[in-house]
């Protein structure tokens, strides 16, 4: 059956709390965050441990935050980020109740005291570092390349204004898995259901006007689970970090279905 | 979510799997046309019930045997027990993952969708036909 209460290793506990270091001269005050924390090698169960952040000694977004924890507090602490800019997709995970990235999550925008989980229902690696090796393994089971079987062109492939115009929104995506770990249907079925990240980005070059493989890729993706699972509950486009709107591609993509049918 | 231990094969081939059932379509347009269908089939359904209460056998069987209600009581038979077969299995397919047991429910879920209607439309054509 599907999983509605986590297993009795991952239920989480109550952790320690951290003592903040001294307090820089300032007017910002401080703001606790409550983090999620698993070591695999300790055995024990997760737990949530509290920081008291310095915001006079700190940059604004929750990454500034985690980054600040980790130099001055606990290095101990585990975590993902890269460009620090909402570019590359490394600090995806959940915050205040919502996946997102942390780097482009402002400290403002969260009332209370600041929550960090994983991003939800994967296995998580260590701390807030989850194992996406199903998800990576998805976006390469779709096969994201040009493919064609016409002669290479001696330039480049060629398209229309109006051809690229069809791939804004999706080009954009940067694979964080916010979307797809935030999706009900993706947590009780990620070993078949391809997910709004991964379907995402099937459309984008189901679409992509270069692209001779259309019905090969359409052949792949009609499947009960792999895209009919999507029962547009919306969760991918209301947490996208980047604004995009997978549940419309999965859309498109059940009308070319329709389409090369009726 | 994920594999258990002893599964050694390569993250692909486990997401590949048996490879696509290359079906799907034709579940999810026809739950899209019996939803159509749905719309004006229960309002009517919905309008001839208020319209039978307080009559007696008698006055009940003669409106629900009459051509007009009566097909439409069919239809609308037809596409509610299409609609909810179709609903059913997806909820089955979505929640249950031991497969015995989805095998089970999916197969149980047709025969129950299949005899309620079934019963359902004796019902009306032994009004219609009086036998």
């Amino acid at each position: 059956m599907a999983e509605f209460a986590l297993p009795k290793n991952s239920k989480v506990t109550v952790g320690k709390k951290w003592p903040m270091p001294a307090k820089v001269k300032g007017d910002k005050g401080t703001r606790d965050y409550l983090v999620y924390r698993f070591d695999p090698d300790t055995g024990e169960n997760p737990r949530m441990d509290t920081y008291t952040v310095d915001l006079d000694d700190c940059g604004p977004m929750v990454l500034d935050a985690l980054i600040w924890i980790k130099n001055k507090v606990d290095p101990s602490l585990t975590f993902r980020r890269s460009c620090r800019e909402g570019v590359c997709g490394s600090c995806a995970m959940n915050v205040d109740g919502g996946n997102t990235l942390a780097c482009t999550k402002d400290m403002k925008d969260i009332s209370a005291t600041v929550k960090v989980y994983p991003l939800p229902h994967q296995p998580v690696v260590k701390d807030l570092v989850p194992d996406l090796t199903n998800f990576y393994a998805q976006h390469a089971s779709i096969q994201p390349w040009l493919k064609t079987t016409s002669p290479t062109p001696e330039k480049e492939w060629q398209q229309s204004h109006e051809e690229r115009q069809k791939l804004d929104g999706l080009y954009e995506c940067i694979l964080c898995a916010c979307c797809s770990t935030a999706c009900p249907s993706y947590w009780w079925n990620s070993d078949r259901f391809l997910g709004p990240a991964v379907l995402l980005q099937a459309y984008r070059w189901i679409i992509d006007s270069r692209d001779e493989a259309t019905g090969e890729r359409l052949d792949n993706l009609e499947d009960p689970f792999r895209l009919y699972r999507c029962h547009t509950i919306m969760n991918c486009a209301n947490t996208c970090p980047k604004h995009l709107n997978p549940a419309k591609a999965i859309a498109e993509i059940k009308k070319k279905m329709v389409e090369r049918q009726v | 979510m994920g594999a258990p231990n002893h599964n050694m094969r390569t993250p692909l081939a486990r997401v590949r799997g048996l490879g696509s059932a290359r079906s799907g379509t034709e579940h999810f347009w026809r739950q899209r046309m019996t939803a159509v269908a749905n719309v004006p089939l229960t309002i009517a359904g919905i309008v001839i019930v208020i319209a039978l209460l307080g009559r007696n056998h008698a006055a009940a069987a003669q409106i629900l045997g009459s051509p007009l209600i009566a097909i439409i009581m069919l239809l609308f038979i037809f596409s509610v027990a299409t609609h909810m077969r179709i609903g059913m299995q997806v909820v089955i397919e979505d929640y249950v993952h031991e497969e015995k047991m989805k095998f089970a429910l999916v197969m149980l879920n047709t025969f129950y969708a299949i005899a309620i209607g079934l019963a359902s439309a004796f019902a009306i054509l032994k009004l219609s036909f009086g036998v």
